[in-house]
């Protein structure tokens, strides 16, 4: 396997059934006989997974005989929109709801006084009859919902 | 914490020797840094990325203004991160939480950025301290030394003024953001600060909606939360001021502040600006708390 094919098997930390490529993270990697250098992208500032994925990243491509080193890329900023098809699947086979399009951006950022709207189904159910409960929940990137059929609480991945 | 000899070599059969010791690296073992929670190392935030000033920055200058904006994250996440546990309830808990660690990672970031662009920030520390820049700036600065407005470093008080200060913050923050993703300031010139700010965006959009929507509920909701809502706003006025100078954030912010007075039906405190300049005995108190492990330990690893 190359370093590429590697890495890119790597699972976020706090979202397993996610691969670093399916999540958006994992931006390039470059190899050079055994050394190679892989290019991560936090999802959050504060995301303390990254230092986990640096880790996780680090330990794989070393076990595979190569010299790794982990580096930042800060721009473009990450996007929910990165996730990729196969990830999104991943989150809904898992009970985790995927995200909808991120917010585009141009001119000023409107403020909203009013739940987030989204077309937000169960993930347990296939429910529409959803309820934000709290835009933050147990990490930065998810929000909290509650079904209002089957009632049971799950996790919607924000989009950013 | 293993022992403050980083150059020493620990051994578990040694009588002074821990059952860490065989995690740490030493003379027949390569030892094992992963299986540390977060690694022996320290995890540059700005790894990799180019950090050279551009040219047409004075880098002090740029280095100055990154510490400001580094010192009022930090700050800020540390008030916020007191509710941990105390939060009206659950939900709250874990809202204010993750704002507070969204800012702290924009303080990591902003920190390095200004230390970087500035060494001569940055504070000696001990030889042989594995101290990081931002944490050296982070721990091992006096609160004289701080660029942080007040109003991020006063208590708390009752979770009516905390809303009513993080609207003010997260609404005069966002703009100024926004105009240094989009080289619509000076600073925007700096790619590392545009790039810092682009991901901030996005985050403080969040908080200032969670913010907004709060402080709608709390005005409108029983003549108890509209009552701390209104006290809370008139103690935090009075630094309004000095956060909107510091920031430069464009008309812009005045109008999304008074569309959530207007919609929440307050109005603007009459209340005259804090005097002075500096710092509250608050920041003093609070960098005394948040400080002292690190201070006792310059030489520790973690």
């Amino acid at each position: 396997m190359n370093a590429r094919a590697i890495a890119a098997e790597v699972t976020d930390p706090e979202m397993p059934m996610l691969t670093l490529e399916d999540l958006g993270v994992l931006r390039d990697v470059r190899e050079d006989g055994r050394e190679v250098v892989v290019t991560i992208t936090p999802t959050y500032s504060g995301c303390p997974a990254m230092a986990t994925m640096r880790d996780d990243l680090v330990h794989r491509l070393t076990d595979a005989g190569y010299a790794a080193r982990v580096e930042v890329a800060l721009s473009p900023a990450w996007s929910s929109d990165w996730i990729t098809e196969r990830g999104r699947r991943a989150l809904r086979d898992h009970g985790l709801s995927a995200p909808g399009p991120a917010p585009s951006r141009g001119g000023p950022i409107p403020l909203t006084l009013l739940p987030t709207a989204r077309a937000v189904t169960c993930p347990q159910c296939g429910s529409a009859r959803t309820q934000l409960t709290s835009e933050y929940g147990a990490t930065a990137c998810k929000a909290l919902y509650r079904c209002e059929d089957c009632l049971e609480p799950f996790e919607h991945v924000k989009e950013i | 914490m293993s022992t403050e000899s980083a150059a020493g070599t620990p051994d578990p059969n040694d009588e002074h020797g821990s059952v860490y010791d065989g995690l740490l690296a030493h003379s027949d073992l390569p030892g094992d840094a992963s299986q540390w929670a977060f690694g022996t190392d320290f995890e540059d935030p700005l790894a990799g990325v180019d950090t050279t000033v551009p040219a047409e920055l004075d880098a002090a200058e740029l280095a100055a203004y990154c510490l400001a904006l580094g010192d009022d994250a930090l700050v800020m996440s540390h008030r916020l991160a007191e509710w941990c546990s105390n939060a009206p309830d659950l939900e709250d808990d874990i809202a204010v939480a993750n704002i507070a660690l969204d800012l702290l990672g924009q303080a990591r970031l902003l920190l390095a950025r200004a230390a970087a662009a500035d060494p001569s920030l940055v504070p000696t520390l001990p030889e042989g301290s594995p101290v990081p820049a931002e944490d050296a700036l982070a721990f091992f600065r006096e609160a004289v030394d701080f660029r942080n407005v007040r109003l991020v470093e006063v208590a708390n008080g009752d979770f009516a003024q905390t809303i009513a200060r993080l609207l003010l913050f997260a609404t005069v923050r966002l703009g100024a953001f926004e105009r240094l993703s989009s080289t619509d300031h000076a600073f925007g010139a700096d790619p590392v600060l545009a790039a810092i700010a682009a991901k901030g965006v996005k985050e403080l959009t969040y908080h200032r909606d969670y913010a907004g929507r709060w402080f709608l509920t709390l005005a409108q909701g029983t003549d108890e939360s509209r009552r701390r809502l209104l006290d809370g706003l008139a103690a935090v006025w009075p630094l309004h001021a000095e956060l909107c100078a510091a920031y430069d954030a464009g008309p812009d912010v005045d109008a999304v502040l008074d569309q959530v007075l207007a919609v929440s039906g307050v109005e603007r405190p009459d209340v005259a600006p804090m005097s002075g300049a500096g710092h509250t005995e608050a920041l003093s108190r609070m960098l005394a708390e948040m400080q002292v492990v690190a201070r006792a330990h310059p030489r520790g690893l973690w």
